[in-house]
């Protein structure tokens, strides 16, 4: 059974010009244990995704269709006082930018403290917690504003693991951290799985960190998912034209050729192009890309793919 | 021999201090010329905290150094004429990390483009004006008729970032201060806009200094790079000696952690930094997380070797090499 089901999943907010359709019919599974990873430019609706996932969407956003399945639970019909129950306890998330997550006027460890009380849970074990995500003793007791960046985010690992969830969800962990820190970061993410058995569904566009952690990987392009693989596979044979382009933006430390981005913008969703929404940024376009919306074909055991030629 | 266009000569800039408090120092005796010989871009690299943003403050004018002096054509900053100081604001332009915030949100984009045409007297007319902007706009990929006449808000990040690129462009300058371009953009347009500062190198003969914290995008675009750690430079010299053979521990580490799209993944598993956070306060400011630590780091700071033609790095593990004086940076960059 799946840690995560995510079915058929769209989210649209209400627009003076229209209904705009963030996330459009994506379905995925979270194995028990598993890294998996969603990437995508900004405006693919990777990070609504993980907003709805945790039933955070505010209007005039709304989940409009599918299911988000939790250990028996459908957390998109959930009442909202059982999906208050539910986050932290069974599904977590570490947030972005945790500077702005953190209240700058509670000690750090008073907000790990109250997480607990609010789930009816003995705030005990803090300074366990706080070592557990590699934090030296004391820190409960600072404020937000003592800490660097890479400690914050360790203080909403701490939040995140605080009642043991059995997902973890981390949209741009590190995306504010550099390099040295995101790996110290990410180790302890992973340190923090393994302890609690969970699966961890990473948000991001960073093609290398992706390829370093995640076990399976979600291309998500214009609000659906365009491909789905180990990530190996995509690694060793993105078959997605997007996926492809993605990872040779990327700048490579092997060799030094020309930078090259993705031509063109990503679109936008209110004015999503006819056929395969990527056709006009896509270099292997044919006509039939115009006019006929690709499904998603399993092209090899595990691989889903929704594009004509893959 | 003529002078630089621009220097920084042993700048130093500390923060804080006061009644309580202990100084922070973000710039320790920096020595840097930019403008000289060949045009190319150099990228300084480093973690934050490590003085590049106050390195690009204090070249741009914008923070007063401590100590030290920064030169125009050889002139302090500080005491140019007014139209020596005229003409520094032209040749030294600067693209900054936040492509929203230098935008006023109630002006259309046409604003920033034309504040400088008209302050700087660019153009005799209206339409010429116009088409100085339209030119500065295609030449970093954009069309014009998509920037134009909107606000801020309708376009996307990357657009807004190629805007000011755009910006820098069109007061023919022959330097641009870079300090985090490509930061807030996404990878896929990272790449787009790395590619047209490097073609006004190649093309338009403007030095760049690239500051940024991404050492991969530092190789990929520059002809040097200077690795800052905590004020000082702890290695410089040609893009690819410092990245492929890294000398100093530090640099080692920034590039071991990069991750990289492979299909071996030791990424994670891999331990790279030491943490004796005892050594906080060793004469080598890198002692506390540095794998390669000696007795000599605690008590001796280490100065710049020159460990090849155009490669140096502060370091005891390379005592063995000819010193080199801070303000001879330049010796190792092209």
């Amino acid at each position: 059974m799946s840690a995560l089901a995510v079915r058929g999943l769209r989210v649209s907010f209400d627009h003076p010009l229209g209904l705009v359709r963030a996330v459009d019919d994506v379905s995925f599974d979270l194995r028990p244990n598993e890294r998996f990873g969603l990437v995508g430019e900004s405006g693919s609706g990777k990070s609504t995704m993980a907003l709805a996932i945790m039933r955070m969407i505010r209007p005039p956003g709304h989940i409009d269709g599918g299911d988000i399945l939790l250990g028996g639970k459908n957390l998109a019909t959930l009442s909202a006082e059982d999906v208050r129950q539910t986050r932290l306890a069974g599904i977590a998330m570490v947030p972005q930018g945790s500077m702005n997550a953190l209240n700058p006027v509670m000690r750090v460890g008073d907000q790990v403290a109250d997480a607990m009380r609010d789930h009816d849970k003995k705030p005990v074990g803090i300074g366990a917690l706080m070592a557990r995500v590699g934090l030296p003793a004391g820190t409960a007791d600072k404020y937000p504003h003592e800490l660097s960046g890479g400690m914050k985010q360790r203080v909403c690992i701490a939040i995140a693991m605080c009642l043991r969830p059995t997902v973890i969800i981390a949209d741009e962990p590190t995306s504010a951290l550099d390099v040295v820190v995101q790996r110290q970061v990410m180790r302890t993410l992973a340190d923090v799985q393994r302890d609690l058995n969970a699966a961890i569904l990473l948000i991001g566009h960073d093609m290398g960190l992706m390829a370093q952690f995640v076990d399976r990987l979600g291309v998500m392009y214009a609000g659906r998912l365009v491909e789905i693989a180990p990530i190996a596979e995509i690694v060793r044979r993105p078959r997605h034209p997007y996926t492809e382009m993605l990872i040779a933006s990327l700048p490579s430390m092997d060799h030094k050729d020309a930078l090259r981005g993705i031509p063109g913008l990503a679109p936008l969703l209110r004015d999503l192009p006819s056929g395969c929404a990527f056709h006009p940024r896509c270099p292997k376009a044919q006509d039939r890309c115009a006019i006929e919306r690709p499904e998603p074909r399993e092209v090899e055991s595990g691989v889903l793919v929704r594009c004509h030629f893959a | 021999m003529t002078a630089p266009l621009l220097q920084a000569d042993c700048v130093s800039r500390t923060y804080g201090g006061g009644l309580l408090g202990a100084h922070t120092l973000a710039l320790d005796g920096f020595s840097l010329s930019i403008g000289t010989g060949k045009p190319s871009i150099t990228a300084v690299v480093g973690e934050s905290g490590s003085g590049k943003t106050t390195l690009a403050r204090v070249l741009l004018g914008l923070t007063t150094p401590t100590s030290g002096t920064v030169r125009y054509r050889g002139e302090d900053i500080t005491r140019l004429s007014r139209e020596a100081r005229r003409a520094y604001r032209t040749d030294i332009q600067a693209i900054f990390q936040d492509p929203y915030g230098v935008f006023n949100p109630f002006y259309r984009v046409d604003h920033v483009l034309t504040t400088p045409v008209r302050k700087f007297g660019l153009a005799s007319s209206r339409a010429e004006g116009r088409e100085l902007i339209e030119q500065a706009l295609r030449t970093v990929g954009l069309r014009p008729e998509e920037i134009l006449g909107r606000y801020p808000h309708q376009l996307s990040g990357g657009q807004r970032q190629r805007t000011m690129v755009a910006r820098a462009l069109l007061l023919k300058p022959k330097i641009i201060i870079a300090d985090e371009p490509v930061s807030m953009v996404d990878a896929s347009l990272r790449a787009t806009i790395l590619g047209s500062l490097r073609r006004l190198t190649d093309e338009f003969g403007i030095s760049i200094l690239y500051i940024t914290h991404d050492l991969a995008t530092a190789w990929q675009v520059s002809d040097n790079i200077i690795v800052m750690y905590r004020a000082t430079a702890v290695e410089a010299g040609s893009a690819e000696t410092v990245v492929k053979s890294p000398a100093h521990p530090y640099t080692r580490l920034l590039v071991g952690s990069i991750p990289q799209v492979s299909l071996t993944r030791d990424w994670l598993s891999t331990e790279a930094d030491a943490q004796r956070p005892g050594d906080r306060d060793a004469a080598c400011r890198f002692a506390d997380r540095c794998v390669s630590a000696m007795a000599v780091c605690r008590s001796e700071r280490p100065l710049l070797s020159r460990i090849g033609p155009r490669h140096a790095a502060a370091c005891h593990l390379h005592r063995q090499h000819a010193q080199l004086a801070a303000e001879d940076l330049n010796d190792v960059l092209a």
